[in-house]
């Protein structure tokens, strides 16, 4: 009974000293509010660019087929490399460190799939098993390409599952056959891939159906491995030891960086990875600047709360009021001040986060923020304003009523 | 009810030294009324606040009811104040942002009578002062008189044993002074004891009994005529 009584006095204060309740709870607001806008933002672009390598395996090197751009050994430049099985199986013998060793081997342009009725155009590769791993497909029914597929050319797929919503509908998948170019194959497995619905329409074939149904030769467009446990410098060596070997099988001097095109997607990832730590720096300081600002603020106009209610303060002590109870109505209005609007600061960030995160773009993704991080925030904020109301609220306490009645 | 002795009480700054209360000896008995007169710098707003415990003396002795007052802590000082004295202002100090009846409940806030008897009590109290229908404005729509009447049925809502009044006319005019002191008059006769600071002849004389203050003593204490009484 006596605390809601005490509660009462506060919210009929509050209620009266509108302006002065406005302007403490907007210096707590806003500080929240902006921490947590900055740290959903940062966390916003980091998952956006994170996303750009969620595609693929972010530990992985892929191999292009390019041009000579320098004379070697008296071949003159201007000569296109190809690869075929031996590079594959070359690799494969050489370098154990080499995981998930796959080629990759395109079909040209788009086939024609036909399924019952329906006839629809979509990409064809041809892989070998390690593809799934490297291009980050997940299984989600039946299996990839395996090496009996391989061995045997077998005419199997494995269907995106956009692809495989296009063609077959709702269609039981596993098991189904249909003709691509004209040739019968079996579905064996549907994957998922985070790099998008482009991604999810590729149809995969065994890496030797392809090359033998459709180009009756053994070359091979594309190869691509991941480094497992290496570290960035190891993948750059491995990159640079393969690399040499290459130059001297297909006779192209190792330097030349138009013969072979080699993305370190490793690499790539660690300088982007320095990009996050430098905008979480960033993010961090200036946050933590909003929190000083914002604490700051908050003192100040606890000061002047204080210096404002000190004939009051006399008013209440002529009338009985005790130093206690003067203290306490002092940092109990500020404590519900500062932690509603750090509350109310910490909702709009988070709503307002929540829109941005709506927004599809390539470089800003699923802002968020951690909810302990803000709370903590809003607490240090409570914290501070409170200590910073205390030393002044205990001094106008102390004062004589007399005086401080005097005072306006 | 109110006995000083040799009560001494000066004030410093870095540069002066300034005595203003010289060894004050007085009694007031229980159910008085007294006004204590002086011009300024005669040092009786200073003896009032020592009498309001509101400020500390530095010698002699000084009962209230029986209570030696002396050294108390600021939470004893303000249980004193809020149980057995009432104040009443020049400047009436009310809470601008309280209306009429917030105001004078708020010395039962302090007393943790809960908030529906507050109301119950302040609203009898405020229409023992005539300002029933007033209970619910805030200060700065009412009359300096109307003002101090709220502040008086703060002062009298505890049922103290002293009210102490400092210049409690000092801001109004001739006819709502009066009015006032009918007030006072009317509490008196229920009993509670009444000490009024003023410069004004005419309040004085309504009192009954002046005490005269000059330079920190003293100088004068007489007793006023029933005739001028009735003035």
């Amino acid at each position: 009974m006596i605390d809601f009584d005490k509660w009462q006095e506060i919210f009929s204060s509050i209620r009266r000293h509108k302006l002065r309740t406005v302007l403490t709870a907007l210096g707590v607001f806003w500080g929240i509010f902006m921490l947590v806008l900055l740290l959903g933002a940062g966390n916003g672009l980091h998952n956006g660019i994170e996303y750009q390598f969620r595609d693929d395996a972010t530990n992985s090197i892929w191999v292009r087929r390019g041009t000579t751009s320098m004379p070697y050994k008296g071949l003159p430049k201007g000569r296109r490399i190809q690869f075929n099985n031996q590079d594959y199986d070359f690799i494969a013998e050489q370098y154990p460190e080499a995981e998930n060793l796959s080629g990759r081997f395109y079909l040209s342009g788009d086939q024609t799939v036909v399924f019952g009725e329906k006839k629809l155009s979509f990409p064809v590769r041809g892989v070998h098993p390690g593809h799934q791993y490297i291009e980050n497909s997940r299984v989600y029914e039946g299996r990839f390409i395996n090496d009996t597929d391989l061995k045997n050319m077998r005419k199997v797929v494995v269907m995106g599952k956009v692809a495989k919503k296009e063609i077959l509908g709702d269609v039981e998948a596993i098991g189904a056959e249909i003709k691509i170019g004209g040739i019968v194959y079996t579905i064996v497995g549907l994957y998922q891939d985070s790099g998008g619905e482009n991604e999810m329409r590729v149809i995969y074939i065994p890496m030797s159906t392809a090359q033998t149904v459709y180009a009756g030769t053994d070359q091979i467009h594309q190869l691509m491995f991941t480094g497992g446990d290496l570290s960035v410098p190891e993948m750059k060596q491995l990159e640079n030891k393969i690399r040499k070997d290459l130059a001297s099988i297909h006779e192209f001097d190792p330097k030349d960086s138009r013969a072979l095109y080699f993305f370190n997607v490793a690499e790539e990832f660690e300088t982007f990875q320095s990009l996050f730590f430098a905008i979480q720096m960033f993010v961090w300081f200036v946050g933590i600047g909003s929190i000083i600002a914002g604490v700051i603020g908050v003192s100040n106009i606890m000061l002047i709360v204080v210096k404002d209610r000190t004939k009051e303060i006399g008013i209440r002590k002529a009338l009985g009021a005790t130093p206690y109870s003067i203290v306490s109505m002092i940092l109990q209005e500020s404590i519900l001040i500062t932690s509603l609007a750090g509350y109310l600061g910490m909702v709009a960030g988070i709503a307002l986060i929540a829109v941005l995160g709506s927004v599809e773009s390539e470089y800003f993704r699923n802002p968020e923020v951690n909810l302990g991080v803000a709370a903590a925030a809003t607490l240090v904020l409570v914290i501070s304003g409170t200590l910073a109301g205390l030393m002044p609220a205990m001094q106008a306490a102390k004062i004589n009523p007399v005086v401080a009645m005097k005072s306006d | 009810m109110i006995k000083l002795r040799q009560i001494r009480k000066s004030y410093h700054t870095e540069y002066t030294h300034l005595e203003v209360l010289k060894g004050i000896d007085l009694d007031i008995e229980a159910g008085e009324f007294v006004s204590i007169m002086g011009s300024s710098g005669s040092g009786k707003s200073t003896l009032l606040n020592i009498l309001g415990i509101l400020d500390d003396y530095d010698q002699g002795e000084y009962q209230l009811d029986g209570k030696m007052i002396r050294n108390l802590s600021q939470t004893q000082a303000a249980l004193y104040r809020n149980q057995f004295i009432g104040f009443v202002f020049q400047s009436f100090n009310l809470l601008p942002f309280k209306t009429a009846i917030e105001n004078v409940a708020l010395p039962l806030y302090y007393q943790k009578v809960d908030r529906q008897k507050r109301q119950e009590i302040a609203l009898e109290y405020l229409t023992r002062v005539g300002l029933r229908d007033w209970a619910d404005h805030l200060p700065n729509q009412m009359s300096g008189g109307q003002q101090q009447r709220v502040a008086i049925a703060r002062a009298l809502i505890t049922q103290p044993k002293v009210i102490l009044a400092d210049e409690p006319t000092g801001a109004l005019d001739t006819q709502t002074s009066y009015d006032v002191m009918k007030i006072f008059r009317e509490v008196n006769e229920q009993g509670i004891t009444l000490v009024v600071v003023t410069h004004e002849n005419d309040i004085a004389n309504m009192s009954k009994r002046i005490i005269r203050l000059t330079d920190g003593l003293i100088s004068g204490n007489e007793t006023v005529q029933k005739k001028s009484q009735n003035a």
